[in-house]
């Protein structure tokens, strides 16, 4: 099966491309790129008329809430979310139930999404065993099962020895240690964000120290270490500077954030609308600009999800007593856009942060439109609105604070191993 | 006159509302000095209290003023263990609405639950104090009391002394003092200063000899004796050694300062008796005055076309 995309602007930020071509696919795998016109003849034509033809987009972090939690979020569900919005790969974090922190429930992991995946998925196993932060987890064993990182997402490693020796140990196999930068006692029972709107709702707030504390030490023990930190979704002003000082001396860091800290502000919260409540959480409007910033000049490398999605249940309750996330995959491409045209970061740098900066981060071979390369590619129209609605997401997961809102880039075709969805 | 069918906080009042509420009340309050107390407006209209906290001297009052415009009351108190057992607030909320209350008087330890209900049709919530966030009706009763002992507001000043962080009703009062043009400092440890309060319009004291200074109006909040334990000041000795009202420190407030308590006071922790039992205390008129502030209130809502 050949499939020819055509009259689409291709971009690529691996091979710095941005132009008129047609790609041809054959198979699960890019067969080449061609000016208008000269590719060989293919099965199917796919008019990418005013679109952009991208890298299938990378979640390096995604909940898929299995194994334990499927009335949340499967595998399958939650990999029909991420191609609907453009992605073709998801690593998907390890706080299932149980816990993947050996090679059982990695192997599980791996085996559902082959055979119900939508899209290609890399489990992320966890640092510690049942991310209770006390001893390593078999980290050999999780990467030769396929774990491609390691985290506690969900959970900061609170003992700093601990975090020493992740990071010292996993440098075997050269591979991430993800960090969930919290100190828990700083951050307890906190809600929200703590400023001037936690103190007029009267929710009880979570500083921003909570969260440049443990990134400061990170740092601090990736430079004594020099294993491979990666800081998940940064929030705060302190988080990014800390990072830019630390990159600009030599530490081998690496930093994502998400969509809602680059969009939102603290003030939603006197709603009280529990899909406001996430963790970190949305904080001020100093923070935003600041991540902005930081996605600007690079300090921040990549732009994830951490897509949690969860049940109306889970959510439908008391703010102090709902559940923390996000349902981020349906959303992401169409916020980031919003950057793009607020002349924050252009087209390109926004496709490299959600394709192959990732891939790099994750050491995965995606996120690249070229010869040879895994037929992964999405193709958007970026000046198309569209109005979200959350109960249209395949995500089970519902909880999104944009419902309602109007965006740009409507995702026409997603292409994820040669294989094509679209959606009427 | 009355825009919201639900009465959730003083943020969202305007001073109008505020001295329409009051002088309403003082209406109520002329019905409460007569040998037959009971007035018919709310005859066939139930009022349900709902209280996941306890609560005796609020629950009550609201009790009370409910039956004496001749509504039906019926009790809920829900103890915090139902809810561990799983009864959702979505539940509690359908089955009001099934049972046809007209009033919810809620009391919740989380912020935003009375917004959380409000969102149900054709019934007024009335917030009885949420979380740290608001209790309107305290606050109310507060200016209603201090309107009477000062005859005005403008170009007062109050006091609010204590655990600004998690009182609602200092959040409520700080709200309603300003809108009426009352300057309001606060005196607390600096353990117990909210975030960017400041940014309220309140002046910030972390002693009560430089805070009580010519004062109109000290306002006294009840501690919450496990503070202690989270570490917010170090004994309760040492806190009111710092930040209890006595009568020496009394005497820096102006001669014909008053003195306001919500109530439950812990005598000895930050107040003394002297001065809660002394002349210038209005702690019991706070009590009687809330009763025609939650008539007024009531009144009020059943007004509003819903």
């Amino acid at each position: 099966m050949k499939i020819l995309i055509t009259n689409g602007r291709v971009i690529d930020p691996h091979s710095n491309t941005d132009g008129r071509l047609d790609v041809l696919i054959e198979g699960t795998k890019i067969r080449g790129l061609y000016p208008e016109g000269s590719a060989p003849k293919a099965d199917r034509v796919i008019d990418a008329s005013r679109c952009i033809v991208i890298p299938g987009l990378v979640d390096m972090h995604t909940h898929l809430r299995e194994p334990g939690l499927e009335y949340k979020e499967t595998i399958k569900t939650g990999t029909m979310a991420a191609v609907k919005g453009g992605f073709t790969t998801v690593c998907c974090m390890p706080n299932t139930n149980p816990v993947n922190d050996t090679m059982a429930v990695t192997r599980f992991i791996v085996e559902k999404a082959s055979k119900e995946g939508a899209c290609t998925v890399y489990p992320i196993g966890a640092i510690t065993k049942g991310q209770k932060g006390e001893e390593l987890a078999e980290l050999e064993m999780l990467t030769r099962t396929g774990c491609i990182a390691f985290s506690d997402d969900g959970r900061p490693v609170t003992d700093s020895l601990i975090m020493r020796r992740a990071l010292e140990y996993s440098k075997i196999f050269d591979i991430p240690v993800i960090s969930h930068c919290e100190d828990l006692k700083l951050s307890e029972g906190g809600v929200m964000n703590e400023g001037f709107v936690s103190t007029i709702v009267g929710l009880k707030g979570i500083p921003n120290a909570a969260e440049d504390i443990m990134v400061a030490r990170d740092l601090l023990l990736a430079g004594l270490t020099g294993g491979r930190l990666h800081i998940a979704h940064v929030s705060t002003q302190g988080a990014v500077e800390l990072i830019r000082t630390a990159k600009s001396r030599g530490i081998n860091v690496t930093a994502e954030t998400c969509p809602h800290y680059f969009t939102l502000t603290d003030e939603s919260l006197v709603s009280y609308d529990t899909n406001f409540k996430v963790n970190p959480p949305i904080r001020g409007a100093k923070d935003v600009e600041a991540v902005r910033q930081g996605l600007k000049d690079g300090t921040i490398d990549a732009i994830a999800t951490d897509h949690a999605p969860h049940h109306v249940d889970d959510k439908n309750v008391e703010f102090d007593r709902a559940a923390f996330g996000i349902s981020g995959l349906e959303t992401a491409f169409s916020l980031g856009l919003r950057l793009v045209e607020e002349g924050v970061i252009d087209l390109m740098q926004l496709i490299r942060k959600m394709t192959l900066i990732p891939s790099e981060i994750m050491k995965i071979n995606k996120g690249r439109l070229s010869e040879g390369a895994d037929a992964d590619i999405a193709v958007i129209n970026t000046d198309k609105k569209y109005r979200v609605d959350s109960s249209a997401f395949l995500s089970k997961g519902k909880n999104t604070p944009f419902d309602r809102w109007t965006l740009k880039g409507v995702v026409e075709k997603t292409i994820s191993r040669g294989k094509v969805y679209e959606w009427d | 006159m009355f825009k919201s069918k639900d009465l959730l906080g003083i943020k969202e009042l305007t001073s109008e509302e505020i001295y329409h509420i009051l002088d309403t009340a003082a209406g109520f309050k002329d019905v409460l000095k007569r040998d037959i107390k009971k007035v018919p407006p709310l005859r066939g209209k139930t009022v349900a209290n709902l209280f996941f906290e306890p609560s005796t001297r609020t629950r009550t009052s609201f009790e009370l003023a409910a039956k004496r415009l001749s509504a039906d009351v019926v009790n809920f108190s829900v103890p915090a263990s139902s809810v561990v057992k799983g009864e959702t607030l979505k539940d509690t909320a359908l089955t009001i609405q099934a049972l046809g209350a007209d009033f919810v008087v809620i009391r919740h330890s989380s912020a935003g639950v009375p917004h959380f209900l409000s969102r149900i049709k054709n019934i007024s919530v009335i917030n009885a104090g949420d979380g740290a966030n608001e209790h309107p009706t305290q606050a109310l009763l507060d200016l209603f009391t201090i309107q009477s002992r000062k005859g005005k507001f403008r170009g007062l000043t109050a006091a609010i002394v204590g655990d600004i962080t998690h009182s609602r009703v200092a959040r409520s009062n700080i709200y309603a003092l300003t809108k009426l043009g009352v300057k309001v400092r606060i005196i607390c440890p600096p353990t117990l200063v909210p975030a960017e309060i400041g940014k309220l319009g309140v002046e910030i004291f972390d002693s009560m000899e430089k805070g009580l200074r010519k004062v109109d109006v000290i306002m006294m909040l009840r501690l919450q004796l496990e503070r202690q334990s989270k570490g917010f000041f170090p004994s309760l000795e040492e806190y009111f050694n710092l930040y209890g009202l006595t009568a020496e420190r009394l005497k820096l407030a102006k001669d014909d300062a008053i003195v306001m308590h919500p109530g439950p006071m812990n005598r000895g922790v930050e107040i003394a008796t002297d001065v809660a039992d002394g002349p210038q205390s209005v702690i019991l008129e706070q009590v009687t005055n809330g009763l025609a502030v939650r008539m007024a209130v009531l009144y009020l809502l059943a007004g509003v076309k819903k």
